[in-house]
């Protein structure tokens, strides 16, 4: 059985901005392996380690660094990785990023998909079930835990309203929460056995897919404008002597909230 | 003026809050339209056209309650295809962002998730976005499709605007592929009798810095004391001392109330992305140099367990 494990390298949180090009900037950010992806990346390691016979294979789609969040993955355990890298992938939309993910599915074969809650970059969740549709696949997301067996999965999550046990047979497409369990710290080790792994890179052309259904001209919606958030006014902040609780009381009043 | 159509919330029955204000939103971009998922008693039908819901499709197939997500989005593509609306508008959050989602990849839309804004312009609604962990406001069009945007609650204030809806029940072919992913038992959340994390006014909320699951009980008393909803981060709700599902930040709910408390919250980036748009935010933390501080209209420094005692005592004799 194969596994492959969506895993996104992204600019790390507290650096994140966006170019010029109305971008996000991938370019001159420090980035690292998204830490939701740790969860799907350890969600697979684990299912293999507790007698599941299967492989686990890692697929990116970003610019060349990205290859840093592959060997990041590969450390923590797993075969072998997939980088779909491209000039033209260049401001690709979450529509064109699910149609160059769902094509390189088809390309490496999977019985299962393992795929992060959210990017911590783009925080859209939307991926996860566009690729599910685009292959026909059952999704079975926001996983809290999950068991694979007898050819089929099944996962209990957090629902707006109710928890739900959900199941589907294989193949099948999954996304974990982070509260799946910590993922593991690799040892240096293993960092340096990392290296040796095969990873492959794919081109759109390996893909069958053209330059404009991707990046900035393929895709569907255009930022506008793009700002940092002007900082909140700064605000009154006072040393408790015993009567924080009547000045937090009359700052409620001054504002209407008391 | 075209349609816009608005995908129908319940909880337990009842329309979301959400969803009213989406109606309200709608308003502003075209004549509001609803798609109501499941059966549609008269309650439902009232709140629909009590906020303005000039019309209201509704798609009633088993197949919506047994399997995820998928039997939903058929509903809404065939909806979409059959009324072309101006755009959809769909509450974020997890079921609703993944009905979207795969509507977007069905229409070959654009998708927009999360707005916080919604405003009409030229070729299409221009839609406001607080990005990257809430440090960026972004401002951004679809340029392909029917624009399919979510929404987060509290974007607007929902307004009634009393119509008499046209009912249209719609029969939709659920396609095999979307009934995969079977949902084997539903267990329902219990509520708390406090209001909704999304829709509260204000809210309470606890961190490590509380110290144990007994002193969250403080936060509920302070919170019962004002109306509000209690609220922790998620190194609280990892530590078991509440409820994952009243976690605010990144990986928990977003929340945009007039008041949010943070007792014992350092303020860490992901727990912020949750919490900044509030209107005011007070914190009590021992530590001055606590990030929250940055981000607090009121600040405190001192101790929860001294501070929180008080402050219920001082609200309580206030509101008498
Ligand atoms: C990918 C990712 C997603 C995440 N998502 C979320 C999320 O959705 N929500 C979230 O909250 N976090 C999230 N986190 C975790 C986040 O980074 C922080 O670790 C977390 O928010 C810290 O919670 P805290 O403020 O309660 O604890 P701490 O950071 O430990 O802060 C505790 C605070 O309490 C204060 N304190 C201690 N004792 C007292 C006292 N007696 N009285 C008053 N103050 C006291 C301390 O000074 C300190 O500032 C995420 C992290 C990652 C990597
Ligand atoms: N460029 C990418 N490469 C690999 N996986 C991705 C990429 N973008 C998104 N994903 C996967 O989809 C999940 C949700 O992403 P998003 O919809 O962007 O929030 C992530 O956690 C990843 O598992």
């Amino acid at each position: 059985m194969k596994i492959v494990v969506l895993v996104k390298h992204v600019p790390e949180a507290s650096e994140a901005r966006y170019a010029d090009d109305l971008t996000l900037d991938r370019a001159s950010v420090d980035g690292r392996l998204s830490e939701l992806d740790e969860y799907a990346v350890e969600q697979a390691i684990s299912l293999v380690e507790k007698g599941l016979p299967a492989t686990v294979t890692y697929l990116t789609m970003g610019p060349a660094h990205a290859a840093e969040g592959l060997r990041k993955a590969l450390a923590m355990g797993g075969d072998d990785a997939v980088h779909v890298s491209d000039e033209a992938l260049h401001g690709s939309d979450s529509l064109s990023t699910s149609l160059v993910l769902a094509k390189a599915l088809e390309h490496v074969g999977f019985d299962l998909v393992v795929c992060g809650m959210a990017s911590t970059d783009a925080e859209m969740s939307v991926v996860p079930a566009m690729i599910a549709d685009r292959l026909g696949l059952p999704q079975v997301t926001f996983a809290n835990s999950l068991t694979v067996s007898d050819g089929s999965v099944a996962i209990r999550r957090d629902g707006d309203t109710a928890v739900e046990d959900v199941t589907a047979d294989l193949p099948a497409l999954v996304s974990v929460t982070d509260r799946t369990g910590e993922a593991r710290y690799p040892s240096f080790k293993l960092i340096l056995a990392a290296k040796k792994k095969p990873l492959t890179t794919l081109t759109l052309a390996d893909l069958g897919i053209t330059p404009e259904q991707v990046g900035l001209t393929g895709a569907a919606s255009a930022v506008r404008s793009a700002a940092p958030k002007p900082p909140r006014q700064a605000g009154v902040v006072v040393v408790d002597e015993g009567d924080a609780a009547t000045q937090i009381a009359d700052f409620l009043v001054t504002q209407k909230l008391l | 003026m075209a349609e816009v159509l608005v995908l129908v919330e319940r909880s337990d029955g009842v329309v979301r809050k959400a969803t009213l204000e989406l109606l309200t939103l709608a308003r502003r971009l075209g004549d509001p339209a609803a798609l109501v998922c499941g059966p549609a008693d008269d309650a439902v039908m009232k709140a629909l056209g009590e906020y303005g819901a000039g019309k209201v499709y509704v798609v009633d197939d088993p197949a919506i309650h047994e399997f995820l997500v998928a039997p939903k989005a058929e509903a809404l593509v065939d909806v979409v295809r059959r009324t072309s609306p101006a755009t959809v508008l769909v509450t974020a959050g997890r079921e609703g962002t993944e009905v979207a989602a795969r509507t977007a990849v069905r229409l070959d839309s654009g998708i927009i998730t999360n707005a916080v804004e919604v405003a009409p312009g030229d070729g299409g609604p221009l839609v406001t976005q607080s990005v990257l962990s809430g440090g960026w406001i972004t401002q951004s069009q679809v340029v392909r499709g029917t624009p399919i945007v979510t929404v987060l609650p509290n974007a607007v204030v929902p307004e009634a605007l009393p119509v008499e809806p046209v009912v249209e029940h719609i029969e939709v072919q659920i396609s095999d592929a979307a009934r995969k992913s079977r949902i084997v038992q539903r267990t329902p959340k219990t509520g708390t009798g406090r209001p909704d994390l999304a829709d509260a006014s204000v809210v309470v909320s606890g961190g490590r810095g509380m110290g144990s699951a007994e002193a969250f009980g403080l936060l509920e008393q302070l919170a019962d004391a004002m109306g509000g909803a209690v609220a922790a981060s998620r190194a609280a709700t990892d530590l078991g001392w509440y409820a994952h599902d009243f976690q605010i930040g990144q990986t928990g709910k977003t929340v945009a109330p007039q008041l949010y408390l943070a007792s014992g919250i350092s303020g860490a980036i992901q727990h912020r992305a949750g919490m900044q748009g509030s209107r005011t935010i007070v914190a009590i933390n021992k530590d001055p140099k606590a990030p929250i501080f940055g981000i607090t209209d009121f600040g405190v420094v001192g101790d929860a367990h001294a501070v929180l005692p008080a402050l219920i005592d001082e609200v309580r004799r206030r509101k008498g």
